[in-house]
C-alpha cells in the first residue's frame, strides 16, 4: 500500500510575487499542495484566485516578471527504474524544458482555439516533442502521431494529421492538444480549464477522454477549474483556492458532503442543479480582492456573511478536520460560534448524496 | 490555390488597367499640351497633332495606347528628349532606381528585424526603449534630411563615399542614397516586428509549444517567427513598391539619374507619355508586389490556402 500511496508531487510554501507596472501582486501566498501518484487532484476557485499561476509555476512556465519562493518537488523515475525528486522550482528554465516540460509534466489549455499553432500543420504539432525529445527519426513519430490521435478518438488520423488547426472543430483540437501533451509519455498532465471554451455536449467526452487515458497509462491528473461538476466527475481530492491561498482541501466527497470554510459553501450554493428543486442560486457576494493590496486577516471576509471579528485582523491557519480535509476558517476554532451551512445548501447535498449512492458515482 | 493565385492575377490585371484609364484622363484633364509652345502656330500644332494622334477622340487614343503598350511600345517623349521611345528612357534610368531602392528595401528589412526582435525579446529593457527611439526617429525624420546629414558627415566632412552619383563607381556611390532611403522602411518595419512578436510571445501557443519542452531557436523558428511575419509582409510590400519607384528628393539630392527625376520633369513639361508610363510603372509595380505578397500569404498561412483556395475536408 504504501507503494501506492507515493506523492508525484509536493508543493511546499509556494509563494509567488508579480512585478507588474501597477505595482507587486501578490498572487501565491503560502500554498502547499500534494498528489498522490495516480491520483486527480482539482484545483478549484474563481477567476484570479491563482489556480493558474500555481500550475505555471510547476511547469515552469512563469512569464519573466514573477518572483517564486517555496518549493515543488517532482518525483520522477528515470530509464533505468532509477526515482530521483527534483525541487523544481531549483533548477533553470533550461533544464525544466528538456527534462520535465511535455516528458515527465505535460499541460492542456483552455482555450483550443487560441492554443494550437495555426500556422502548423496537426502532424507537425504532435511531432514535434518525440522529434525535439527523443530524436526520433520523422516516420516513426509520424506513426506514433497517427496512433496517438486514434488514441484520443479522432477518426481519419492519417488526414488530420496533415490539416490545420483551423479545419478542426473545438472538440477535436483540444483532443488534437490533449494527444500533444501525451505524446511524449508525460507522468503529470495538467488540465487548465480543458472544458470551459468547449460545447457542454462536447465537455463530457473530453473529461472522459481524459479519464479513459488516465486509467490506460496510470497517469496522474491536476485539474484547475471553477466547475464544480467537473470536480465531482473527476477528482479525487480538491483543493479550494481563493486569492492566493488554499481555503480548504480535503478528498473529493470530504469537499463535496462536508464543507466546511463559508467559501467552500458559496461555491457549492453558486452551482447550478439540474435537479430543479431549488431554482435560486445564490451567488456569492461581491468579487475577489486586489491583490495589489495586501489586506490583513482573512481575504474572504469581506464577502462573507459568516465573518468573525477576529477574520478581519488576522488571517486564519489551517484546521485540521480529518486526516485529509483541511480547512482555513476561523469558524473551526473551539472557541468559535457554531454555525452550520445553509440549510438549502445542506438539503441539497444530502439529496446529491443520495444520487450519488443510487448511482454509484465516484462521490 | 491555383484558383486563388489565377483570380489574384487576373484582378491584378484589370486593377491596371482601371489605372491606365484614369491616368489617360487625368493628363488629358491637365490645362495645357505639350506643345504649349509661343512659337508654334496653329496649324503647326494641329499638323504635330496629327503626327501623335492627339486629334483623334479620346476613346481612339486611350485604345491606341493600350495596344501600343501591350506591344511593350509607350510612346515617344514629346518635349523632354524629342521623339526618344520611353522605354528607351526608363530603360537607363529604371535599373539605377531599382537598384537604389532594391538596396534601401533589404537593408531596411534586415535592420527593421532585427531591431524588432530585438525590442520584442528584451522587452522593457533599454534595448527595447533604443530600438523605439531609433524607430520613432526614422519615421518621423524625412530621408532627405537624413540624405543631407549623411552626405554631409560621411560624404564631405569624412570623404567616406562621393556625395554625387556616378556611373562608373555605381555600387559605392549608392551607399548613402540606400541608407538615407532605408531609414523609414527600417523604422516601420522594426515597429511592426516588434508588435507583432511581443503579441505572439504572449499567446497561448507560444506557452503550449513551450510546455511541451520546445525552447530557443526552435521555439522562435518554428512558433514565433512565421506567426509574427504575416502582418509584416504587408506592410513590407507597399514600403518596397516606394523606394523601387525612386525618391524624387534623395535622387536630387545624390545628383541620380533615376526614374524620380524623371517623373517630375514630364509632369512640369507636360510630356503625356512619360508620366504615364512612369505612373503606370510605379502602379505596376506596387500591384505586382502586392500579387507576391498575396502569394506568399497563402504559402505562409494555411488558413489563407485553405479558406480562399481548395478546402480539402
Amino acid at each position: 500500500m504504501a507503494e501506492e500511496k507515493e506523492k508525484i508531487l509536493q508543493i511546499r510554501d509556494l509563494d509567488i510575487t508579480i512585478h507588474t507596472a501597477a505595482g507587486s501582486v501578490h498572487a501565491i501566498q503560502g500554498v502547499d499542495m500534494d498528489l498522490i501518484r495516480g491520483e486527480t487532484a482539482a484545483i478549484v476557485g474563481e477567476s484570479g484566485s491563482g489556480k493558474s499561476i500555481t500550475m505555471k509555476a510547476v511547469m515552469g512556465i512563469l512569464a519573466g516578471n514573477a518572483s517564486v519562493k517555496g518549493s515543488i518537488e517532482f518525483c520522477c523515475y528515470h530509464e533505468d527504474g532509477r526515482r530521483e525528486k527534483v525541487d523544481i522550482l531549483k533548477q533553470d528554465k533550461k533544464w525544466i524544458r528538456k527534462h520535465m516540460n511535455g516528458k515527465q509534466i505535460a499541460m492542456v489549455f483552455q482555450d483550443p482555439m487560441t492554443s494550437l499553432d495555426p500556422t502548423m500543420s496537426i502532424g507537425k504539432q504532435v511531432m514535434e516533442g518525440m522529434i525535439w525529445h527523443f530524436k526520433m527519426p520523422k516516420k516513426e513519430a509520424w506513426n506514433r502521431g497517427v496512433r496517438l490521435l486514434e488514441e484520443v478518438g479522432i477518426d481519419d488520423a492519417q488526414k488530420r494529421m496533415k490539416q490545420y488547426p483551423h479545419q478542426l472543430s473545438g472538440g477535436q483540437k483540444q483532443r488534437v492538444a490533449i494527444a500533444i501533451a501525451l505524446a511524449c509519455n508525460p507522468e503529470l498532465l495538467i488540465c487548465d480549464e480543458p472544458t470551459t471554451a468547449l460545447d457542454v455536449t462536447i465537455q463530457a467526452r473530453i473529461l472522459e477522454l481524459v479519464q479513459r487515458i488516465q486509467k490506460e497509462r496510470g497517469l496522474s491528473v491536476i485539474y484547475i477549474t471553477h466547475d464544480l461538476g467537473v470536480v465531482a466527475k473527476v477528482a479525487d481530492y480538491v483543493n479550494v483556492m481563493y486569492a492566493g491561498k488554499i481555503v480548504e482541501k480535503g478528498r473529493a466527497d470530504e469537499i463535496f458532503f462536508d464543507p466546511r470554510h463559508p467559501y467552500t459553501w458559496g461555491l457549492l450554493s453558486a452551482t447550478p442543479d439540474m435537479n430543479g428543486m431549488d431554482r435560486r442560486l445564490d451567488p456569492i457576494p461581491g468579487s475577489p480582492p486586489d491583490l495589489l493590496h495586501e489586506c490583513a486577516g482573512d481575504a474572504f471576509s469581506p464577502r462573507n456573511p459568516y465573518a468573525l471579528v477576529i477574520d478581519d485582523k488576522m488571517a486564519p491557519p489551517m484546521f485540521q478536520i480529518t486526516d485529509t480535509h483541511f480547512a482555513a476558517t476561523w469558524l473551526l476554532d473551539p472557541r468559535a460560534p457554531k454555525v452550520e451551512m445553509p440549510k438549502e445548501l445542506k438539503a441539497r447535498l444530502n439529496r446529491m448524496r443520495k444520487e450519488a449512492r443510487e448511482y454509484g458515482s465516484k462521490l | 490555390m491555383k484558383n486563388y493565385i489565377l483570380k489574384r492575377i487576373l484582378t491584378s490585371f484589370f486593377t491596371l488597367l482601371a489605372i491606365l484609364l484614369v491616368l489617360f484622363l487625368l493628363m488629358q484633364l491637365m490645362p495645357g499640351s505639350p506643345f504649349h509652345d509661343e512659337k508654334l502656330n496653329q496649324d503647326q500644332r494641329m499638323v504635330l497633332y496629327a503626327k501623335y494622334g492627339l486629334d483623334q477622340p479620346l476613346i481612339v487614343q486611350f485604345f491606341n495606347y493600350v495596344k501600343n503598350m501591350l506591344k511593350g511600345d509607350f510612346g515617344v517623349s514629346y518635349s523632354i528628349s524629342k521623339n526618344t521611345p520611353i522605354s528607351q528612357l526608363i530603360q537607363t534610368r529604371l535599373p539605377i532606381s531599382i537598384r537604389i531602392g532594391g538596396t534601401a528595401v533589404f537593408l531596411g528589412t534586415v535592420f527593421g528585424l532585427v531591431l524588432g526582435l530585438i525590442a520584442a525579446f528584451r522587452q522593457d529593457t533599454i534595448w527595447d526603449v533604443l530600438a523605439t527611439v531609433i524607430s520613432v526617429i526614422g519615421v518621423s525624420v524625412p530621408s532627405y534630411v537624413f540624405a543631407l546629414v549623411l552626405s554631409y558627415t560621411l560624404g564631405f566632412k569624412m570623404g567616406l563615399f562621393p556625395m554625387i552619383f556616378k556611373e562608373k563607381q555605381a555600387l559605392i556611390s549608392s551607399v548613402l542614397p540606400s541608407i538615407a532611403l532605408s531609414m523609414f522602411t527600417t523604422a516601420s518595419i522594426a515597429r511592426f516586428t516588434r508588435s507583432e512578436m511581443a503579441e505572439v510571445l504572449g499567446s497561448d501557443y507560444m506557452l503550449f509549444a513551450e510546455s511541451k519542452g520546445i525552447s530557443g531557436a526552435a521555439l522562435i523558428f518554428h512558433h514565433g517567427f512565421r506567426n509574427a511575419l504575416i502582418p509584416v509582409i504587408t506592410v513590407l510590400a507597399p514600403l518596397a513598391a516606394d523606394l523601387m519607384t525612386g525618391s524624387l528628393v534623395v535622387e536630387k539630392i545624390f545628383s541620380i539619374p533615376g526614374v524620380g527625376s524623371l517623373l517630375v520633369n514630364a509632369i512640369q513639361s507636360n510630356d503625356y507619355n512619360v508620366a504615364i508610363a512612369l505612373c503606370f510603372l510605379y502602379s505596376a509595380m506596387y500591384i505586382g508586389l502586392m500579387l507576391v505578397v498575396d502569394i506568399l500569404y497563402v504559402v505562409i498561412d494555411p488558413r489563407i490556402r485553405l479558406s480562399r483556395g481548395e478546402i480539402h475536408l
